[in-house]
């Protein structure tokens, strides 16, 4: 941006030579309201909170093209109707490009990204009970020379806890204006909008530091906040006591526990019955369509393809609302923060960290939230590494047709007396196994491609604190619009693109019988591949479309059987068990376990990772990785 | 830096925030690691010269809660013994 783009008061001066009239006007009233503002701030600042208290539905969620860095941006009404843009920034220590967020908000700051308007404001947000450290972002900010507010948040916490702070002296040490408000409770926003609809003068900070330098920055910081009278607050009681039982040696662990059983169970008790709901109402949905709508191709496109396809993403929908009103509350209170440090021993063992243990284990429901719940870990590396490695997790979808074969070729016997079954030690075993593939490939990428070098980890304890409604509900709100329209585009495309290689070629004006569709084709085709398996074509047709969704596979299945007058009469159950030999059932297991057969974790990953480098390399490694021990499987059982 | 000037005790010139107790405060001296990972250290508070109080941890002791610079941060073992500190005081923990 140039010097002076719409401020008229200043205008052309440095250029042209000044008129008399302009002169004469000091302050203008500004025509236009800036077109683009920037919310910037440290981490736990509660700047999203002010971005939410802005901005309210009105926002986007997108990733900045190329990297993994979410781009959140909203849109502010003034109290005069005008309207602008808010773009929130990632939380950030300071302006040095050394992360991936750190670059992405010094760029977006100095308008290096076209895909981005250069913000014409600036608003800092800092929180007022830790001063002291986070003025230290104030020097590289006010050195930019955008008009900035420097917003004091938590105003309820400093007052409580006894702090104070002279606003006029530290606005005249900054020469920048200054708010102090609680954007939790509403508190003082009118001053930050007031600001916004105001003339914004460029900051004229007394003297700014080294920015290099962060010692001097920190003493600058010391220095000014000392010049403002600032009284820091007391430790906060409340997170003492709290931490004296949640960081207690031995009823840490133990809340910890519960925390985990009880997500856990929640996800995998609500999530069965929302899904069936969910289901029925596609189902009854889908029937509806079908009888409105003339029979024909147009028809099965959009009941069998569109409805079905789109309804198999929409399945999903609970269990991630679930999971992240979870993750909500978890972080928002500020408990992650300390179950992350009770689980980062355990994950430091296979070369992860504390805080991809919520992610992985909410991948045991669904692979999809817990991928994108992984936007909790800081680190880039870490965050891949558990990607990539979540779908290993025993999934829900994994369920019925572990249930399905398992129930087809092992006897309800029991083993240890009458303590476990055989087929919930079978059903045991897939979990353990799908667990040391993650534990193996965690290892593997951390030791090579994904390798953390010496980056110390870092784990800031935030302050406890009630989480609020408002947003944990945005929060909901966004995840929702995320998964529904980046998954669902592309699982969009894929279920169309399943239809049709299952509905051509057209025999005598007719979609043909499966086995002699596209798919059917392809099925035979790939049946030397398979063979070594124990898989037949008609296995092989319900792996092609288990690509999807893993559970698709049963439908296939039940289709191609019930065509086939052999096993037209039996069960599903019964026409597993003759079509397939014991080795073949095994190593279907064993490629279940291990195989990405999920268009929306591909998807997902896809947009968690900025491109399709990793979702293809993980494709492909667990593909070979399935493969490999399908066939291992079927030699071993005979 | 200069450890020669003062006859300090081998054990006090060995200190690292590793062996802080719970409780126990000291002045950061020094952290011996590359520049970038020491200057985030530092962002977060860590400088040379602040005060560092050992607070409570993860079950087994790893990671360790500090309190510097009016926050809390959780290093590794790992990360705390390369921050080396001269020895303020002891405090018994309280409860």
């Amino acid at each position: 941006m140039s010097e002076c783009s719409d401020c008229h008061a200043c205008g052309s001066t440095a250029s042209h030579p000044p008129l008399p009239l302009r002169t004469l006007v000091e302050f203008p009233v500004r025509a236009t309201a800036p077109k683009a503002v920037a919310l910037i701030g440290p981490p736990n600042s509660g700047k999203t909170t002010l971005f939410n208290r802005l901005t309210g539905l009105r926002q986007k969620v997108a990733n900045f093209p190329g990297v993994t860095v979410e781009q959140h941006t909203g849109m502010a009404e003034l109290a005069d109707g005008r309207v602008l843009q808010i773009i929130d920034l990632p939380g950030v220590y300071s302006l040095s490009p050394r992360s991936e967020d750190e670059q992405i908000a010094h760029d977006v700051l100095t308008g290096q990204r076209a895909d981005t308007p250069q913000p014409e404001a600036i608003l800092l947000v800092l929180d007022s009970t830790n001063l002291g450290r986070h003025l230290m972002l104030a020097a590289p900010i006010l050195a930019l020379g955008v008009p900035t507010l420097i917003v004091l948040n938590m105003a309820d916490d400093l007052r409580k806890r006894g702090g104070r702070i002279d606003l006029a002296a530290l606005s005249k040490e900054l020469g920048a204006p200054v708010a102090l408000i609680n954007a939790r409770q509403g508190e003082g926003i009118e001053q930050v909008t007031d600001f916004l609809a105001g003339v914004m003068p460029k900051p004229s900070p007394k003297e700014l530091p080294i920015l290099q330098d962060v010692p001097k920055c920190r003493a600058w910081a010391g220095r000014v906040s000392g010049q403002a009278a600032y009284r820091p607050p007391i430790a906060p009681q409340w997170t003492r006591r709290l931490d004296a039982v949640f960081l207690h040696p031995v009823l840490g662990p133990l809340v910890f526990l519960c925390v985990v059983v009880a997500v856990f169970q929640t996800i995998f008790s609500i999530a069965d019955p929302s899904k069936d709901a969910v289901d029925w109402l596609i189902r009854v949905s889908g029937n509806w369509v079908a009888s409105v709508l003339p029979a024909g191709l147009w028809k099965s496109l959009l009941v069998d393809g569109v409805w079905k396809g789109v309804g198999s993403v929409i399945v999903f929908l609970p269990q991630v609302l679930l999971l992240f009103l979870f993750i909500g509350i978890l972080e928002d209170s500020g408990y992650l923060a300390r179950a992350a440090l009770i689980a980062d021993r355990t994950m430091a063992k296979v070369g992860l960290q504390g805080k991809s243990f919520i992610p992985l284990l909410s991948a045991y429901a669904c692979a999809v939230p817990a991928i994108m719940s992984t936007r909790t870990i800081e680190n880039k590396r870490d965050r891949f590494a558990t990607i990539l490695i979540a779908p290993f997790m025993t999934c829900s979808a994994r369920l019925p047709v572990y249930s399905l074969i398992i129930a087809a070729f092992i006897p309800d016997r029991h083993v240890l007396g009458r303590l476990l079954s055989q087929r919930t030690a079978a059903m045991l075993g897939l979990y353990i196994l799908g667990f040391v593939a993650a534990v193996v490939t965690a290892r593997l990428l951390k030791s090579s491609i994904l390798k953390s070098g010496r980056s110390p980890f870092l784990l800031e304890m935030p302050s406890y604190r009630w989480p609020t409604w408002q947003s944990i509900g945005l929060r909901l709100y966004d995840r929702t619009k995320v998964f529904l329209r980046r998954a669902g585009t592309v699982i969009l495309l894929v279920t169309v693109l399943l239809w049709v290689t299952m509905n051509i070629p057209y025999v005598h004006g007719k979609p043909p019988v499966l086995e002699d569709s596209l798919a059917g084709t392809i099925g035979r085709t790939i049946e030397p591949a398979i063979k070594p398996l124990g898989f037949n074509w008609k296995v092989g047709i319900g792996l092609l479309t288990a690509v999807a969704a893993r559970e698709t596979i049963i439908a296939t299945l039940g289709t191609i059987y019930g065509m086939d007058p052999k096993t037209q009469n039996e069960g599903l159950q019964k026409a597993i068990h003759d079509d397939l030999t014991p080795g073949g059932a095994f190593a279907l297991l064993v490629f279940f376990a291990f195989a990405m057969q999920c268009i929306s974790t591909i998807a997902v990953v896809r947009r968690e990772t900025g491109g399709w480098k990793w979702p293809a390399a993980q494709f492909g490694y667990m593909s070979a990785l399935a493969y490999a021990g399908a066939l291992v499987a079927a030699h071993v059982i005979r | 830096m200069q450890l020669s000037v003062n006859k300090i005790q081998p054990e006090a010139l060995a200190a690292t925030l590793m062996d802080l107790r719970r409780g126990d405060a000291a002045i950061l001296d020094r952290i011996d690691l590359p520049g970038d990972d020491a200057r985030r250290l530092m962002e977060m508070g860590f400088l040379p010269g602040t005060r560092v109080t050992a607070g409570r941890s993860a079950p087994g002791g790893d990671p360790q809660v500090f309190q510097v610079d009016g926050s809390e941060v959780a290093l590794r073992r790992e990360t705390a013994r390369r921050l080396k500190v001269r020895l303020e005081k002891k405090k018994t923990p309280r409860a």
